[in-house]
């Protein structure tokens, strides 16, 4: 049978960089392709050199067996390839019928026009299980039904041949099961699919194939029957990892007594009562969430994102003051007329790890010296008498990027010009030259390559086993579950549950997330 | 994709610039053919016009003074991510605060008091014209670039009320004011060197040239070795980012602004304490616009600035001789300069530079080959 997508020797060059090298990839018709590696292996441009974003600068595209050139998205919509972005590529101020319809209208009158789509949609909502609420804006959509409106969009534009970037990342477990259905019941209809993800695991649950890129270059293409997580993850980085909990029997661990995870007896760090946040439109985001962090723990904050997880950090950082609520940091107590101040929260040893290190974290175009300090620029150690001292900030970041690796080490570099995981250490490193007693982290490891995952979390293991407390927020459950002692679930801005880690499956998380059930604690 | 190009510097603050200026010239040059003027005789009086001359140099640097506050002006709220328009607004009232400390005192206070408080009331009014647009904008979200185009209005009719209605005169036809005292008035920079034996020709000149050169030091210090500067700069590329950091955007916003209008507000103390010596209506005469250019070619840098201010002080100068030197030929073509002049050296300032990206690869690449 011919290849739905045939690749052959792929060269793209971006600057000094070789993004794509000598690229070969063979995709059978009527399966599903898991195509993985660390940010930058080159598989984000690959795709969309296969889409026509980008023109290789030698090599071939064939499409079911015909030789091609892709010069345009359109070329390629053309010969039945379609793609779905990470970040959704909708109008939210649009229905979801007049979004698949956008740029594809079959008639200049728009009444007729969706009329006529309509009807073209509703048997094929059917046959795949892509259930959209047509006629629903966009912005009223959850995330899970908006993916389900941009694979409808690809599939009404006649795409047989279906590329998913980091499908999962915004899902939640039971959302993310069901568009494994979906796309399992369009592989049945012969539909292939192109599937671009991180997550290992969802390569083996749902793929026929894998083929592993590092560096620009295919490393390893194998029937997913042939290979398993460890052998992925392996070939992706170039050398063994570990990830996941250190199990009970690792020397190190064993030795400091900390690898087992116990209920923490620690003294209470930080003590947030009944926290009320309201947002402009009056909707609580955050109702009457209540949590102590314990020196010697991490407790881990689940939860699907925008269920309160960011503005709780927010709260406790001292960055949103909340309607009602108290905090007890150390031994002072913070009202919602008198809330804790950012600058406030670092004197008393608080630091914290936004969830967003570009727009919030660093300040982009500063040099990394400058980003480096931030948050600390008013400390007697960087400031005297209102002048800068450039000297310790210098000094300083050095030292930061000795300890955290950051590479390159060049404290002159824009803060910009770091890849994100080397961003993300130096975040986390200027958070921890202070020693703090409470570490409050935001997805510490989104967008981060495997071997820096690594690296981020041994730190906050080992910060943890300093004696801090650490709160953790992340949309990996992975990552919780293979770094929390206590997993509390967030769910409409409530706590829906408090599990210890050893009653902690995905199954009972995922319940808990989707509000599906309570558990009294 | 948005690749933004890596040049070394020396290409980038040397090279690209210089490009730019020649490529403007270049244009200017078939626009003078065109119309039938010969460009090397007009680059050449220009340049004669500009700087062949002591009292050519000076006029230049009078002209420069006044560009390099209002460059500053806009480059400080640029850095606080702000786009101050009002320039020309804050310099009106800086002149106006100037003038109006002089006509209260100068006859009671001697020179070197008079002198620094007319400094002071001419930043105080432009930072206070500064302010309220700064305000409207940090706790109201009011559009700093309306309000401050609006507040420019409110200047002029203002000082047009105040001319004709307080301060004129009687007897005088004029909309300005009276003459200051003695006290008032600023040295020119001719009395300076006549005083060190030079001789110098008699110029608008004055001390703000110090003045000016002192407020490009400070504008370097503040925003890149202060803490307020961090802080105002963290708020201008990132507001969520200077949140984090504990810094209050609205009080940036409020500094920058204060500071941008306390800049433009010493264009009140060149044109009024040291040239005219009274309060009239039009000193400013669209320095306060020029600003945005000035900056705009200068980057924003206080080097750059005034750099740019020296050719714009030039192109003013040279212009206003070539329409005596050359029959026929209007000012308006010195303003189509200016303008060729800001569109390659600042709208289009980085046109070249993926041209320049890749001469540099292949250079690399070619020196890597070789060694």
């Amino acid at each position: 049978m011919t290849p739905a997508v045939e690749l052959r020797g792929i060269n793209k060059r971006f600057g000094a960089v070789q993004a794509n090298q000598s690229v070969n990839l063979t995709v059978a018709s009527g399966t599903i392709h898991g195509i993985v590696g660390e940010n930058g292996a080159g598989k984000s441009t690959l795709m969309s050199i296969l889409y026509g974003f980008y023109q290789a600068d030698s090599g071939e595209i064939a499409i079911n067996g015909r030789v091609t050139r892709i010069r345009h998205s359109s070329d390629a919509i053309a010969l039945g390839v379609g793609m779905v972005h990470q970040h959704f590529m909708l109008v939210e101020s649009l229905s979801a019928l007049d979004n698949i319809m956008l740029g594809a209208e079959p008639h200049w009158q728009l009444d007729r026009a969706r009329q006529q789509v309509r009807g073209a949609l509703t048997p094929m909502m059917l046959e795949s299980g892509l259930q959209v609420r047509l006629d629903a804006l966009v912005s009223e959509l959850p995330v899970g039904e908006r993916q389900r409106l941009e694979i409808l969009k690809t599939l009404y534009r006649g795409a047989r041949i279906l590329i998913l970037d980091e499908p999962t990342a915004v899902l939640t477990p039971t959302e993310t099961e069901a568009l494994f259905d979906t796309l399992r019941a369009l592989r049945a209809g012969g539909t292939t699919v192109l599937l671009i993800t991180h997550k290992l695991k969802e390569i083996m649950a749902l793929c026929d194939a894998v083929t592993v890129m590092r560096a620009g270059a295919v490393v390893l293409d194998s029937p997913i029957a042939q290979t398993d997580v460890d052998g992925l993850a392996q070939a992706m980085v170039g050398r063994r990892v570990r990830l996941g909990r250190p199990s009970v029997d690792a020397d190190a661990d064993a030795v400091a007594g900390t690898g087992t995870p116990t209920a923490s007896t620690g003294a209470a760090l930080l003590q947030a009562r009944d926290l009320l946040w309201r947002d402009a439109l009056g909707v609580a985001r955050l109702d009457g969430v209540s949590i102590t962090l314990r020196a010697g723990e991490i407790v881990g904050i689940a939860g699907v994102t925008g269920n309160g997880q960011s503005e709780l950090l927010d709260v406790l950082a001292g960055l949103l003051a909340p309607h009602a609520g108290s905090l007890w940091l150390g031994d002072q107590e913070f009202t919602p007329k008198r809330w804790l101040k950012p600058t406030q929260a670092r004197t008393l040893r608080l630091a914290h790890v936004p969830e967003d290190r570009q727009r919030r974290g660093l300040v982009l175009p500063f040099a990394a010296w400058e980003s480096a300090v931030l948050g600390y620029q008013g400390q007697a150690r960087y400031n005297s008498a209102g002048w800068m001292k450039s000297g310790a900030m210098h000094q300083d970041t050095v030292r930061m990027m000795e300890r955290y690796d950051v590479r390159p080490r060049n404290p002159q570099l824009r803060s910009s010009k770091f890849s994100g995981g080397n961003q993300q250490k130096l975040v986390l490193a200027r958070e921890a030259m202070t020693e703090p007693q409470v570490l409050l982290v935001g997805q510490p490891t989104r967008g981060v390559d495997i071997g820096a995952i690594e690296f981020i979390h041994d730190r906050l293991r080992a910060m943890r086993d300093a004696g801090g407390a650490v709160l953790l927020v992340s949309s990996e459950l992975d990552e919780i579950l293979s770094l929390a002692d206590r997993v509390i679930v967030m769910n409409g801005g409530r706590v829906a549950g408090e599990l210890p880690i050893v009653d902690c499956s995905e199954a009972a998380l995922g319940r808990l997330m989707g509000g599906l059930a309570e558990v009294q604690q | 994709m948005n690749h933004s190009v890596e040049l070394p510097r020396w290409m980038d603050w040397g090279l690209l610039p210089a490009i730019n200026l020649g490529l403007a010239l270049v244009v200017s040059a078939a626009v003078l053919l065109l119309i039938g003027h010969d460009p090397a005789q007009v680059l050449g009086l220009l340049l004669k016009g500009a700087f062949g001359s002591r009292s050519g140099l000076s006029y230049t640097l009078y002209y420069a003074t006044t560009f390099v506050f209002t460059g500053l002006a806009v480059a400080v709220a640029f850095h606080g991510g702000l786009f101050n328009i009002g320039g020309e607004g804050q310099a009106m009232m800086g002149g106006l605060g100037a003038g109006l400390a002089a006509l209260a005192w100068a006859h009671a206070l001697p020179a070197w008091l008079m002198l620094p408080l007319m400094v002071l009331a001419a930043m105080l009014f432009g930072t206070v014209w500064a302010a309220v647009p700064a305000a409207l904008q940090a706790w109201r979200g009011s559009h700093i670039v309306i309000t401050t185009i609006m507040f420019n209005f409110i200047a002029s009719a203002l000082m047009g009320y105040l001319l004709v209605n307080v301060l004129k005169e009687p007897g005088n036809q004029a909309p300005e004011s009276r003459a200051f005292g003695a006290s008032a008035r600023l040295p020119g920079v001719h009395e300076l060197l006549i005083g060190l034996g030079l001789d110098w020709p008699k110029t608008p000149l004055n001390l703000s040239l110090l003045l000016a050169a002192l407020a490009a030091v400070a504008v370097y210090l503040v925003l890149w070795r202060s803490q307020p500067g961090y802080a105002l700069r963290a708020v201008g590329f990132s507001p969520p980012a200077a949140h984090y950091g504990g810094i209050a955007p609205r009080l940036q916003i409020m500094r920058s602004m204060m500071l941008s209008g306390a800049l433009a507000g010493l264009v009140g103390i060149n044109e009024i304490a040291g040239v005219h010596q009274r309060v009239l209506a039009e000193f400013v005469a669209g320095a306060g616009f020029a600003g945005i250019a000035v900056a705009l070619i200068g980057r924003n840098h206080p080097v750059g600035i005034v750099l740019a201010a020296l050719l714009f002080g030039a192109l003013y100068q040279g212009g206003a001789e070539l329409s005596f030197e050359i029959r026929g030929f209007s000012r308006d073509i010195v303003f189509t300069l200016q303008g060729l002049i800001v569109l390659f050296a600042g709208a289009m300032a980085q046109v070249a530079a993926p041209a320049l990206g890749r001469l540099h690869r292949a250079l690399g690449a070619s020196r890597a080959g070789h060694g």
